[in-house]
């Protein structure tokens, strides 16, 4: 078995999310029978949206060891990682037919990237 | 001896290396396993003779390579494996080969290279990289030979392989064909880059010579053996249908200085019968088993222009009918650019003009024969300037000497 990260990757950033419309709850619905989905096959480890980029801090060490944050995300782009999968499945075959249910059911593009090991 | 072993190694190379990858699971170590049994291989084979079964002994040196190097390998192997172990039992399997089962006799399944080609095309890599990593594994064209031939720095080609090879590892790309619910997808893939094998070889994109023989030989082989080891896959049958009929064209493509002759300028007594033959009988097949899709039709519209004495006698209309055909089962620019043509035999060059100018022209922009196809008809339907501006518009966009020798003649022909 062999570990992936699935990213939802955004293009646009995305803000507090209004829960009154349609077109949210049947997104939100879709993503939540795949999460079921992803999880009753036991590929399921772990998988989160994310908090909006505005929320990120990055922390670093300089070289002398001092440590620095910065207040937003690391890449300074448009385009952001909204969300992620940890899954565990047998090969990257099984690994691209999850994200491809994955697309469809968030609506956004997904990276897959395996574990390192 | 030396041509005989050349020989060998280009028919035999990637039959070994697919049965190596599957026992070895490793491509660099089957890689490397081969090229040593094949050093050996030239070595003996000038003093003891061929072996009766060149490609058995091959697979059998390179395997007791292999099984050789794992051995002197075996103590940091173990402590991999060990500390893998110790992480996590359960999920982690070994991936590195048993040394047991390697001492089995390695058989050659012909299956070995059906999945490695479909592991070679596998849709996670790019295009560039799935034509590369094919030559080179099932090829056997070694790295300067491909970088040549797409007129790619070595270092660029290298550097491609080795990133491919590294993707597939890293993502634990299995080793099979597909199951049958992927099948139809990642079939077209193989196809489709056997074909871009092929169409490279037939119109190098750049360079003073307008084919590359062997590439189009390579991918006309690799079409045989996607028939031979898939043969209820009605595209395959068509891919190879087409190749071929294309392939027979090919000695009256070229004049004596280098230059392009279209089909409708072509020698027809030129064309290999032979070829044209085995392609029409494919395409017959295809027509039987009545399950069209893509290359199939594209077989059919060569078969039909093969069929023609002279291109004055070509069945236009069927050719038009195949195109419709195809636009509904692949719509696309250059489908319905081909189709125009067509029309434009049936119907004049002002309906072929038409049909032009119903194709969104910002996807054919920068595709030369788009703008090479304009001036011709403009040209034919008396507008000069047009017809020059459009020459000029495919000029700019060609790179291949031969082909810009062509339409330079064509644009000093309006006068």
């Amino acid at each position: 078995m062999a570990q992936y990260m699935l990213s939802v990757c955004h293009d646009q950033p995305y803000d507090e999310m209004d829960f009154n419309d349609p077109a949210i709850q049947e997104q939100v619905a879709k993503v939540s029978a795949f999460n079921q989905e992803l999880q009753a096959a036991g590929a399921w480890v772990f998988g989160a949206g994310l908090a909006p980029v505005s929320t990120a801090t990055v922390v670093r060490a300089a070289p002398n060891g001092e440590i620095s944050m910065t207040d937003g995300p690391f890449a300074e782009s448009k385009e952001h990682i909204g969300g992620f999968y940890i899954i565990d499945v047998p090969d990257l075959d099984a690994a691209l037919a999850w994200a491809r249910k994955a697309t469809v059911a968030c609506g956004y593009p997904i990276e897959v990237r395996p574990a390192d090991g | 001896m030396v041509d005989e072993l050349a020989e060998v190694f280009r028919r035999e190379a990637g039959r070994c290396t697919a049965t190596l990858i599957r026992v070895l699971g490793d491509i660099d170590l089957a890689e490397d396993s081969v090229a040593e049994a094949f050093a050996i291989a030239a070595a003996k084979w000038p003093v003891d003779g061929v072996p009766p079964n060149p490609g058995g002994w091959l697979t059998t040196a390179a395997r007791n390579r292999a099984v050789d190097r794992l051995r002197r390998e075996a103590t940091r192997d173990d402590r991999h494996r060990a500390a893998l172990r110790l992480y996590d039992d359960d999920t982690m399997e070994p991936r590195d080969p048993e040394l047991a089962d390697l001492d089995a006799l390695v058989d050659v399944i012909p299956d070995d290279q059906l999945r490695l080609l479909f592991l070679c095309c596998h849709p996670s890599l790019a295009p560039d990289a799935q034509v590369a990593l094919t030559l080179r594994l099932l090829g056997g064209l070694d790295t300067p030979e491909i970088a040549r031939s797409f007129l790619v720095p070595e270092a660029t080609l290298a550097q491609r392989i080795v990133r491919a090879k590294r993707k597939l590892r890293d993502n634990h790309a299995p080793y099979r064909v597909p199951r049958a619910a992927e099948l139809p997808e990642r079939l077209h893939a193989v196809l489709t880059t056997v074909y871009l094998i092929y169409t490279e070889g037939h119109t190098a994109t750049t360079g003073d010579s307008l084919t590359r023989v062997e590439l189009s030989t390579e991918a006309i082989r690799l079409g045989r053996l996607l028939v031979e080891l898939m043969p209820d896959e009605p595209e395959a049958v068509g891919l190879l249908a087409l190749m071929l009929l294309t392939e027979a064209r090919r000695p009256a493509r070229t004049a004596a200085d280098g230059s392009m002759i279209r089909l409708a300028d072509q020698d027809r007594t030129l064309w290999d019968r032979g070829l044209i033959a085995e392609g029409h009988a494919l395409v017959r097949a295809c027509l039987r088993r009545n399950q069209p899709g893509p290359f199939q039709v594209q077989a059919a519209i060569a078969a039909v222009h093969a069929d023609a004495p002279t291109a004055e006698a070509t069945d236009w209309s069927q050719i038009v009918a195949l195109y419709d055909q195809l636009l509904a089962l692949r719509p696309n620019a250059v489908v319905a650019m081909n189709r125009a043509v067509a029309v434009a035999e049936v119907d004049g060059p002002a309906a072929g003009l038409a049909a032009l100018a119903e194709i969104d022209a910002t996807r054919v922009a920068d595709y030369q024969p788009f703008h090479a196809i304009r001036a011709d008809l403009l040209a034919r339907v008396g507008d000069t300037d047009a017809a020059r501006s459009a020459y000029d518009a495919a000029l700019a966009l060609t790179t291949n000497v031969a082909e810009r020798r062509f339409l330079e003649g064509r644009r000093a022909a309006l006068g």
